[in-house]
């Protein structure tokens, strides 16, 4: 039924233009005394280098082979800059609004759905609760106008469940590309949320160990320096396998190790980049030390 | 191995170390215009160090994969010709760019050494190609950029068993390593790279013909 396989080359014009290695220089193209280059050397590509300064000499992009080299430094120096502020400036912060974002659809999500099993209950006879029940709801045929209200409501959970899900899966695939050593050791999504609470991923590289091991949980934290509470043990990162499943008289060291590792792991990714696996092997061995512990301790 | 032109033996402190002349990079001790060059901080630094078959004369055109925060890099800018430096993650290239702006003829490329075609049509063919990535599958980064170095070039590839495999004996991975280059390379020397770095291995090849 397609007409275009009919009308036509299907390369050209500016229906499809293939990508392809074409071999020529970054400057082909590029306007010599403006050196407005980023779209060249980060877009384009070439299967093999070439003498690119004698190229650039003959095509008259450059006089000579110094004045080709302070045109590659130009646009290189340029182009990097360009390049490095912006992702830096994307990476972590969308990861903070994406997260916070997640936490604000489930709580939502979980409000409305309350909301929708009291009403639900009041007009079905049968209860029930949560993001489940809604679903049941917003099967029903609705009846009159109050019911179509209620059904619309309940729909309004499901979307809400739906977003909160697509967004986890969104960090999950994310947060290793911006902090590849805390994602590994944390997991992807409580990766994410302790760089949310810290603000950032420089903030949290910046954070003590004992912040780490603390953060989420700045409502208990606050109470114990009033001096009406013991100090908490563990924030958010009780979300994490090695703390929750330590049995709790060993929770508190389990804590305190996992943070430790995570706020290394944080620390390279911000200042290196690195991938460094013996973090993980070296968390890993310490659990287990810290689990095989005799109540003798 | 006898030092390349525009690197030198210098006393800092009393303590004789490999130096280069070029503008200060990170508080390194000065002395006379010579920048101390750190073996423990730089891997080729550590093969010079070690006595390596490194073949670097001074002034070659050069392809530097991983150079990170660019301490390496600086020192090889100082004594080698046109420097090509590429650096995947964004947060070591800040540094590096700073590095770069203080040198004439330091080039840095944010790109992934293991997508040579990223950047081929930047950089031309090198006589040297120094490799310090830690990554997966060292051996096919050099493989794949082979492409780049002229036919007596010469491959100056720190290997770090870590990156390969964290558990296995690093002898192992050396092995497995070096027989994955020899596709594509005949090694000329290999050496251990302690004290200055553990568990890497030092790595000089040419093209297989």
């Amino acid at each position: 039924m397609s007409t275009d396989t009919d009308s036509g080359p299907i390369y050209g014009g500016n229906v499809y233009t293939p990508t392809m290695t074409t071999d020529r220089g970054w400057f082909e193209g590029v306007d010599p005394d403006t050196l407005d280059a980023r779209d060249a050397i980060e877009g384009e590509t070439a299967e093999s280098p070439a003498a690119w300064p004698d190229r650039a000499i003959e095509s008259g992009f450059a006089t000579d082979e110094a004045d080709y080299y302070d045109k590659l430094r130009a646009a290189t120096l340029a182009t990097a800059r360009e390049a490095v502020a912006e992702r830096e400036r994307a990476d972590d912060q969308q990861l903070v609004h994406a997260v916070r974002a997640m936490d604000d659809c489930e709580r939502t999500a979980n409000e409305l759905a309350e909301r929708v099993a009291e009403w639900g209950g009041s007009r079905i006879g049968e209860s029930g609760g949560g993001v489940p029940f809604a679903r049941e709801v917003a099967a029903r045929e609705p009846d009159g106008d109050l019911d179509e209200q209620l059904s619309a409501l309940a729909e309004q959970v499901i979307d809400l469940d739906e977003r909160a899900t697509e967004l986890r899966a969104s960090i999950e695939r994310f947060t290793p590309e911006v902090a590849p050593n805390l994602s590994s050791m944390a997991g992807p999504v409580l990766a994410a949320r302790l760089i949310a609470l810290s603000g950032g991923l420089k903030q949290l590289a910046r954070s003590t160990s004992g912040t780490v091991q603390v953060l989420g949980a700045e409502d208990a934290l606050f109470a114990h320096l009033q001096g009406n509470a013991p100090s908490p043990k563990h924030g958010v990162i009780y979300t994490h396998e090695y703390v929750r499943g330590t049995d709790p008289e060993h929770r508190g060291s389990a804590a305190r190790a996992l943070a430790g590792k995570l706020t290394l792991g944080a620390r390279v990714d911000y200042y290196s980049g690195e991938r460094r696996p013996e973090l993980e092997a070296e968390l890993d061995d310490r659990i287990e030390t810290i689990r095989a512990r005799g109540d003798d301790e | 191995m006898s030092l390349p032109d525009g690197v030198q033996r210098r006393s800092f402190e009393g303590q004789e170390s490999l130096a280069t002349r070029g503008p200060q990079v990170s508080g390194e001790p000065v002395v006379e215009g010579w920048r101390r060059w750190d073996p423990d901080r730089s891997k080729v630094g550590a093969m010079v160090e070690q006595g390596l078959e490194h073949g670097l004369a001074g002034g070659e055109r050069v392809l530097y994969l991983g150079a990170a925060s660019g301490t390496t890099v600086s020192h090889i800018a100082d004594f080698a010709g046109p420097t090509y430096a590429v650096e995947f993650a964004p947060r070591p290239t800040r540094d590096l760019i700073e590095v770069a702006a203080d040198r004439e003829r330091l080039f840095p490329l944010l790109k992934d050494a293991r997508k040579p075609e990223t950047y081929a049509h930047v950089v031309e063919p090198v006589e040297v190609l120094v490799q310090d990535v830690a990554t997966r599958g060292q051996a096919d980064v050099a493989l794949a950029n082979r492409r780049f170095l002229e036919s007596d070039g010469r491959l100056l590839l720190a290997v770090k068993a870590r990156s390969e495999d964290v558990t296995a004996d690093p002898e192992a991975v050396f092995e497995e390593v070096c027989e994955t280059l020899s596709s594509g390379y005949e090694i000329l020397d290999r050496g251990r790279l302690e004290p200055y770095h553990d568990d890497h291995l030092g790595v000089i090849a040419t093209p297989r013909q």
